[in-house]
This record gives C-alpha cells, structure tokens and sequence, in this order.
C-alpha cells in the first residue's frame, strides 16, 4: 500500500540541518508570514499544516501524547513512533498517520520538518521548520533536567524559537529529582504503617517516578491504580525496566508501608479508603508552592516536574540564539518582561486550551 | 538549621498529631544542645527575636531580584517570606550554612545597621526551604500547626516523662533550656524551682454521667456552680505574678489589673470572667479581652476583669495538693479573708439538703446563665490531670435547634476522604421568599456509621462543587446540639453558636420544617 497523497511527504535527509544554513536575513519576511498563530493553535501556511491544534484539522503535527496537545479528529498526523503508539493507545484510532524518526529531515511542502527531542516524556518531539532561510523551533513541552524514561532534550539554534511558560517566575526551581525521591523513602521509614499513595499524571511523570524510586534503591512492589496501567504497560514494551508494577486491584491487603501510584483525582477520595492510613503525596513542579500543596491537602509534596523551571527556561532561550521568541501558554508575563530586559522579541500567543495545572 | 528547617517543612504539611510528635521527637532526640532547645523555644513560646524583616528585605531586596518579576511572583505564591525564599538567586556562597544556635547569637549581638549584612549572608548559604524556615523564625511565631502543649509533650516522649513533669518546670527554664536537656538525659538533677513562681498542672474535671450520679453520696461531695469563663491559675511569689491558662501558657500581659494588684506568695485555682457591677458578663465580653498584647485603658474600663477562686495549691510556701478538697478550700477561706486582693472573690460553697434539690438548682442555671454545676469530692487530693471518681463538671443541658444541611467540606487526616464538616442553615424571609441562610459549622457529634451515611449523602446529592467544598439539596435536618447563641456583627447571620455539634440526623423530618432563623434568635437573651 503506498502513502495516500496528502500525507506529509517521505524523508529527505537523514542528518540535522546544519546551523549556517538558516541564519536569518536583514530583509527576512516576519515570521507571522508563513507562521500563524490562530485559534486552533500554530498554522504553517508554505506547510499547510498545524502544529497541536486544539480542535480538528486536515493535517497536524503532533509534538507529544498529553492530551491538550495531542486530540482526536484530525485528517492526518505526523509525529515519532511514541507519540503515535500513545495517541492510539489514548483516542482510539487516529486515520493517516506518518512516523518519523528522530533527527529525519521531511520535505513538506514548501518547508522542510525535523523532529528533535524534547526529553519532556518518551516520544516528545521539538518541530524543527526551516522555510526561505528562515528556521523556527516549536519546542511544545519540553525539559532540560535529565530523564531516565525518555531521550534528552536537543537544543537547535534558531531565528524563532516557540516555548511553553508553565512555570514562567523565578520562583520555580524544581530540586534535584534525587534528593526528591529520597523525602519519600524518609517518610516510608518514619511511618512504615501507612500507605504512601503519590498522585502522579499517568503518561510521563508515572514511568519517571516509578524509574527514579527503582534507581534510588527501592526494588519492592509499585503499586498503580488501575488508570495508570496501559501507559506504563507501554514504557514496558518500549523496554524500561520499571521492576514489579502490580494493580492495586489484585492486592489482598491495606498496603501498609507500600508505594501506592494513582492520578492525582484519586488522592483522598473514596477510592484512597482501602489503604492503611494513606499518606497522600503529589509529584508535581506545582509542589514547590506551599500554597497550592496546602490547596490539594497534600503531605507529602515531590518537585518533579516535566517542565523547565525558570532557570532552565532562560538558558534555553539564551542559547538557542533566536532573535524572536513566542511564549504559547503559562505565565507567559514574567518570561515576556525578562526577555525584553535582554533584548529579545518576545510576545505571548496566549493559545487556547492549553492545562495550566496539568503537570 | 537544615534539621530545623526540615522540621518546620514537614509539620507544616503533617494533619496528624501523632505523626507530628513523632517528627518533633526525632528532631529532639537527634539534634544536639543548643540548638534543639532553641528550636523547643521556636515551636512554643517563641524566641525574643527582634528583628525587623519587612524593613531589612524592602532594605536588601532590590539589589538582589528585579522588583518586576518579584511582584508577578508573589501574587502567584501569596506569601512575601515564602516569594523571597524562592526567588533569592542560588549562589556559591563561602562558608557553611548556619546552625540555628549561631543565628540566635549573632542576632543578639548586631546593631540595626548589621542586619541587612548578615541576614543577606544567611539566605546566601541556606537552600529553599532553609531560607524559608529562617525568614518564618524571624519573624516571631512560626505557626507551623503546633501548639506549645504538643511541643512539649513531644519532648516528655522523646525521654520517657510525663508532659506535666515538662510543664510544671517550664516557667523557671529559659531557652535554651540546657538544664532542661541535661535532666532528661541524666546529666543533672532536676533543675529547681524555689524562687520563682511557676505553673502547676491543673486537675480537671469529668463530664458527670447518669451512673456516677447515681452512686454519689451526697455527704461525701463539696457542689459549686461551674462559672462561664476561662480557667486561670494564680502564681505569685517573691514579687512576680504571673497568670496561666489551663494549658500553661502565660496569659499576664492581657491582664495587667489582676497582675498589678495580686501581690502575694501562693498558687491559686479560679475562673477568669468580666465582671461589672458584682454581675458576671457574658462570655463573649471575656473574648473580647483574650489574645491581646496590649489593653486599652478604653477596654480596662469598660471589660473588667476578675477572678473568682476555688481552690488553692500552695499558700505561703506550703504545697496543699496532697490534703483534701475541704481543707484546701478552708485555709483558701482564711487566705482570702486576710489577704483577698482586690478583682477577686470565692466561688460560693453551695448547700442543699437532697439530690432532688440540687437537681432542682442544676435545671435552674440555663435561667441564670450559668454553665452548670461542679461537683468535688470532699476527700479528694489536688491531682494533676483528669483523674477519674474525683471532680465532675454537670453542664447545663445543651440547646438544640433544627437545621438543614447546605455544604460539606471534606475533612483532614483520617478523615481526608470523608465530607465530615458542615455548614447548616435556618430559615429566614426576604421579599416573603423563603430561604434557608447559614448560621453555623459542625464537625463532631456523629458516629463513624453515620459519617459513612452523611458521606453517601452528601455525594449523591451535590448541587456544586467548589474545590473541598460540595453544596447540596437543602433537604436533610440535622439537629444541632450547642451550649449558647451569641449576637455576630462577623456573620451574615447575625448569630454565632457556642460548641455547635450534631446531635441527632433527622432523616425522617422534611427540611420545610426545620427552624428559622427568628426562632433562634430569641434564644440570644434568654441566654446570658
């Protein structure tokens, strides 16, 4: 069967763009030419294609599987392997698909596509543009902290650079995973007979947590609800070894002293009840803010964060050398105004239907 | 500081009392003089820290973060000691991060143009939460969710010893409390107490149950009536007086009258009320004076207070907790004659013939505005605690009224998955629309099967929901139990209920036939 007509295209390089290729021109066009930001997310008009719409379209680029960036519906999709398995493991079946690897460079249209790593979570990809000497980098979400489920992020210099805000203040810094996971194996040695029930989101950040508790030691049982099982399923299959994952469903007990993985809806709900004592923790960048810990009645907060924190948010800016950069969603304000200070364009898309909260 | 400001950190986040004792025992156990005994300080009394933050930050702040970005940072956390911990840039400051026992001494050695310098220095070499910890230490109190009683007992624990041991040597120690430390880990003798005047734990009374009343013999009990204000003890002695609440904090400062005037060498037990005219003031006027560190000349005047004795634990030197009730109550008797001090008197003994007459005189006190009756065995020592078969309080019989459920709110700690608080409504009339308006909160008085009902309840009948809080059907009648109804300018209603409990759910009562809020208002001058 060969690729129907409107599928992007087929690969044209296999190697990265180099970087003196693309520098842009004293009489470059504005980017808002042929990159348009509108109400279903970032438009490429020489690509005829968007990227993370929020509603259904002919054709999108997809940058991860989280849901307020990957939806159902569209014509057609491009995105790594990852992400597609996910995508259909989430929607159902998602129509024309194209894969394409890490690193390929894809003629679409007039534009040229790479994907990058985004080292968000395991298939997150960077959608590198390259038109008329001009190229932007729409990194979607992305981190810079290492990850042991997923590959790390790529940094490709660039005329525009596209960036989430999500934890746009300086007052975001997330802690060294390590030291984070070691506050809860404390606590399991402080109150060995109560449940630990952690909230984590259940593509990315449960596979992370559940790596780094294995790395940091811990070789007994992971116990997930049953919400979390067909992702980390997958991180399985993509050969992670996670160690004994079992449903808390096939549990006999009340779990005392066990590490409990469930979404963060389940945490002191009915469902926490069949638990010794449960302790409820919460892997969250947002964890960071005494507030908002006290907000969700969370005792045990973990900074683990799939996002940049501020710091990391600057550096790679900084160093991507874009000379414009647009802020899609967060506290997109604070980044705004520092970027100016050093004398990079900035604005803010305000995209729609991106979750704040969901980290 | 970094086992100190862990501490802090984990407290805060911990609902449950015995996990917070359990991390402040480690902590004591773990961590070496003087430190811990400056943190003991920290979680009780509080340090006599003077230092200025607010004007030592504004001082430092913008020479070490942009003014812009510190705005937009703190309406996002919503707390400026919180912001500047967070923000404050992360630098590779010489030097190890301060112990907590070097803070307290440099602060006690700088001059005002030294703070900015040295607190600069400190949030250089401490990390997020050691930053955060610091800034909450200077500023006084750092309400972590512990109370000085639980700080305490938290250290009985750690060393095998009563709370009341910690208690009653608490007034005679001063942070940080080395003498304390060494006692307790068999270093030294207990630390003495001959010159000062310090707090003795009190004996507490049992609430008075059907079977007890029917053993009671009524030769062998002493009755008074049980006064509607705070329990207070009198320590004075060599010149200094000092005023504690039952739980042994240091209650002078809000009542410097009864300091000034209670000259004298004795401990004394007594009811704390606003008294005008030889009349006992509600206990609402009480409030008004509770919790103040400094007392208008205004206030003294128009909420003046006194204290009504009943018992005594030491007069002249002599410790009278080992003789009876009767004959504490007759050298108290004699005492008070010689020397009664001004703003003060004794709780009437009172006498009657038979068990149907001081029934008769219990089911009078709701009229009179008194909370009830004290019973006291005649034989009983002064026991430090709640001893049972000695002293029993006979409170009035509760009022009820009922009310119709209108949100719930889920609980903390064991509770966390259970809507277990509850705002309920009485009925009112506006532009002669029926409507039900809120006129109080109850988070006791069920059992755990009920819970489990209302829980059900609750969830099957949500109307919204706001974050922990559900607004349901208003059709469920829950009959409230409370002690009193007060006036309230700070309540839409215009009421506040004393001790609001459940005391009954009425599954079986239509909510339109609940009561209104008139109705409950009445009850306010038929109480005192």
């Amino acid at each position: 069967m060969g690729l129907p007509a409107f599928i992007f295209s087929t690969p044209i390089a296999k190697h990265p763009p180099t970087q003196d290729s693309v520098r842009v021109m004293a009489s470059s066009p504005p980017f808002e030419s042929w990159l348009r930001p509108g109400p279903s997310g970032l438009h490429c008009l020489p690509g005829d294609f968007f990227i993370d719409p929020s509603g259904p379209v002919p054709r999108a680029v997809i940058t991860h599987g989280h849901s307020d960036h990957a939806r159902a519906g569209h014509g057609a999709v491009l995105a790594t392997a990852d992400t597609l398995a996910i995508m259909r493991l989430r929607l159902g079946e998602l129509g024309q698909t194209q894969a394409l690897a890490y690193g390929e460079a894809l003629k679409v249209k007039d534009v040229t596509v790479t994907l990058v790593p985004a080292g968000h979570i395991l298939g997150s990809a960077q959608v590198v543009i390259d038109y008329n000497g001009q190229r932007a980098v729409i990194s979607g979400d992305y981190k810079r902290h290492a990850d042991p489920t997923c590959d790390p992020f790529e940094l490709t210099p660039c005329d525009l650079f596209v960036t989430e805000a999500t934890f746009g203040l300086p007052v975001y810094r997330h802690e060294p995973d390590t030291s984070e996971v070691q506050k809860l194996l404390t606590s399991l040695r402080d109150f060995p007979e109560r449940t630990h029930q952690i909230g984590v989101y259940g593509l990315g950040k449960c596979q992370r947590l559940i790596k780094l508790i294995r790395q940091a030691g811990y070789d007994r049982p992971i116990w997930l609800h049953g919400a979390l099982r067909s992702m980390t399923d997958y991180y399985v299959s993509r050969g992670f070894d996670l160690g004994d994952v079992p449903n808390v469903m096939d549990a006999s007990g009340k779990l005392p002293g066990e590490i409990v993985l469930s979404p963060p809806s389940a945490l002191g709900d009915r469902w926490s009840r069949r638990f010794a004592d449960p302790l409820s923790g919460f892997a969250s960048g947002w964890m960071r803010i005494r507030g908002r810990v006290r907000q969700r009645g969370v005792e045990l907060p973990l900074i683990i964060s799939d996002h940049c924190d501020w710091p990391e948010l600057i550096r790679t800016v900084t160093e991507t050398g874009a000379n414009e950069v647009w802020v899609t969603h967060g506290r997109e304000e604070a980044l705004v105004h520092e970027l100016s200070k050093r004398q990079i364009t900035a604005r803010a898309l305000r995209l729609v239907g991106r979750e704040d909260d969901a980290e | 500081m970094r086992a100190f400001s862990q501490l802090l950190d984990r407290l805060t986040y911990t609902p449950a009392r015995n996990a917070k004792l359990m991390l402040m025992r480690n902590y004591f156990l773990a961590t070496p003089d003087p430190d811990r005994g400056f943190a003991l300080a920290a979680l009780t009394d509080g340090l006599p820290v003077d230092f200025p933050l607010r004007r030592v930050l504004s001082e430092i702040g913008n020479s070490r973060f942009d003014p812009e970005l510190f705005r937009m940072s703190r309406d996002d956390v919503g707390d400026t000691a919180e912001t500047v911990a967070l923000i404050w840039p992360v630098t590779e400051a010489p030097g190890n991060a301060p112990r907590l026992s070097d803070i307290v001494a440099a602060l006690s050695k700088v001059g005002r143009m030294g703070h900015a310098a040295l607190l600069t220095q400190w949030l250089d070499q401490l990390d997020a939460t050691g930053r955060w910890a610091l800034l909450k230490f200077l500023s006084g109190a750092p309400r972590v969710g512990v109370s000085a009683r639980l700080a305490k007992q938290a250290v009985a624990d750690a060393f095998g010893k009563s709370v009341d041991d910690i208690e009653e040597l608490w007034h005679g120690l001063e942070p940080p409390y080395t003498a304390l430390f060494d006692w307790l880990e068999h270093r030294a003798e207990r630390p003495s107490l001959a010159a000062i005047p310090i707090f003795r734990p009190l004996m507490l009374a049992h609430a008075l149950e059907e079977g007890d009343w029917q053993a009671m013999n009524l030769a062998d009990v002493a009755a008074e009536w049980k006064w509607d204000g705070i329990r207070i003890q009198v320590a004075a002695k060599g010149g200094t007086t000092r005023l504690f609440s039952r739980t042994g904090d240091d209650i002078g400062q809000s009542f410097p009258e009864l300091v000034d005037h209670f000259k004298f060498d004795a401990v004394l037990d007594g009811e704390l009320l606003v008294m005008r005219n030889g009349e006992v003031a509600p206990f609402s006027d009480l409030q008004q004076r509770l919790n103040r560190k400094t007392v208008t000349r205004a206030m003294l005047t128009s909420h003046p207070v006194h204290v009504r004795f009943y018992d005594a634990l030491e007069i002249g030197g002599e410790d009278l907790r080992g003789r009876a009730f009767t004959e504490r109550r007759e050298r108290l008797e004699a005492w008070h004659r010689e020397h009664g001090p001004a703003h003060s008197d004794l709780s009437e003994v009172l006498s009657f013939a038979s068990k149907e007459e001081l029934k008769a005189r219990w089911e009078a006190t709701r009229g009179q505005g008194i909370e009830g009756l004290m019973l006291k065995r005649k034989a009983s020592p002064y026991l430090a605690g709640r001893p049972k078969g000695h002293w029993y309080k006979w409170k009035r019989a509760a009022l009820t009224a009922d009310c119709v459920l209108l949100y719930a709110q889920k609980g903390a700690g064991k509770r966390s998955s259970f809507y277990s608080d509850y705002t309920f409504g009485a009925w009112t009339e506006k532009d002669g629309q029926k409507l039900l308006v809120p006129v109080g909160k109850a988070y006791s008085g069920f059992t755990d099967a009920e819970l489990v009902q209302l829980d059900r309840f609750i969830r099957q009948n949500t109307l919204e929901r706001f974050g922990p809080v559900r607004s349901v059907t208003a059709k469920l009648v829950l009959e409230i139990a409370f002690d009193a109804i007060q006036e309230s300018k700070r309540h839409k209603s215009g009421i506040a209920m004393r001790f609001p409990r459940v005391s009954r759910i009425r599954w079986d009562k239509p909510a339109e036939e609940a009561d209104t809020l008139e109705t409950l208002k009445e009850l306010i001058t038929s109480v005192g």
